[in-house]
């Protein structure tokens, strides 16, 4: 997933939590990157009306926007479901978080035809929990 | 801004190996079982899935050896074949099987030349040689590129 996908993911899942706009602040929280740096990724993202960005309201994203940040998330799904279920990584969240800018939305597609995913994907992913809400968390895992 | 990381540790290189060889298994898989079960494919395409499983396989031993450098384990490809078979929904005919094969080869090409990248920018030391890491997965990315335009020559032919 490339740099512009991940910024999307988060801007979707804090619009979603916060029920409007997203802070440039929170944007920058969650992907742990300064202020100015995701200032200058919404510039780029508002150029290609993947997102408006309104000053000192926040950043809501275009229609097109939401298309690619829900591929984004259920990228990230399958990710964290593959490292779950069949790699029984105990830290699936914190690698999926580390392995989302390596895996392509081809090799995602590729792990997901052995894994068992939901067909309302990404519709039931907890933001708060960083995880799908219909994935049982407590299987046997190991590193 | 840029949020892409360039392999930082063993651990997150064995990881992206395993990832690469539950890859080779599930095209390993996959050929087989549409060889076995897709009517009508001409001696070509049954040529084609033949030698992908045998890439396939060659693939992950070559893969499974960098990871036994790296104290990781690997899934077991009867595991990996278990879950191709829960899953699998027949493609059926030549186009279904090719676009299949197609999706496969450049899936692992993009994998491999995305994982280059990243070892390619990572200055840690590996438990693995570097040098002996990056020409295996240069040689495995070639043989990707190869499959790709085996399967378009025959996409092509075949319309």
């Amino acid at each position: 997933m490339n740099t512009s996908d991940q910024y999307l993911k988060a801007i979707y899942l804090i619009q979603d939590k916060e029920d409007g706009p997203a802070s440039t602040g929170s944007i920058a929280d969650m992907l742990d990157v300064s202020p100015a740096s995701a200032n200058e990724m919404i510039g780029k993202l508002e150029d290609r009306e993947l997102v408006e960005h309104e000053k000192y309201k926040g950043v809501t994203l275009t229609d097109d926007g939401i298309v690619r940040a829900r591929d984004a998330l259920q990228n990230y799904c399958i990710i964290e479901r593959f490292l779950l279920e069949v790699l029984e990584v105990e830290d699936f969240r914190g690698e999926a978080r580390q392995l989302e800018s390596v895996i392509d939305e081809t090799v995602a597609e590729r792990l997901d035809t052995i894994i068992d995913r939901e067909p309302q994907c990404p519709d039931c992913f907890d933001a708060e929990d960083d995880v799908c809400g219909l994935l049982e968390v407590g299987v046997e895992a190991s590193d | 801004m840029s949020l892409t990381y360039p392999v930082g540790s063993d651990h997150q290189l064995a990881r992206l190996l395993q990832i690469g060889i539950v890859l080779e298994e599930v095209v390993e898989a996959r050929a087989a079982k549409h060889a076995a079960e897709s009517d009508g494919l001409t001696d070509d395409v049954r040529d084609l899935l033949d030698d992908a499983v045998v890439e396939s396989a060659d693939h992950r031993r070559r893969l499974e050896d960098l990871v036994e450098h790296l104290d990781a384990e690997t899934v077991p490809f009867e595991e990996i074949e278990m879950l191709v078979e829960e899953q699998y929904e027949s493609d059926g005919d030549f186009d279904g099987v090719l676009y299949d094969q197609l999706c496969n080869e450049e899936t692992a090409y993009k994998f491999y030349d995305d994982l280059i990248d990243a070892v390619e920018q990572s200055d840690v030391g590996f438990g693995v040689d570097r040098d002996r890491l990056l020409t295996t997965l240069r040689e495995i990315r070639e043989e990707e590129a190869e499959g790709v335009e085996e399967v378009t020559k025959l996409m092509e032919a075949g319309e």
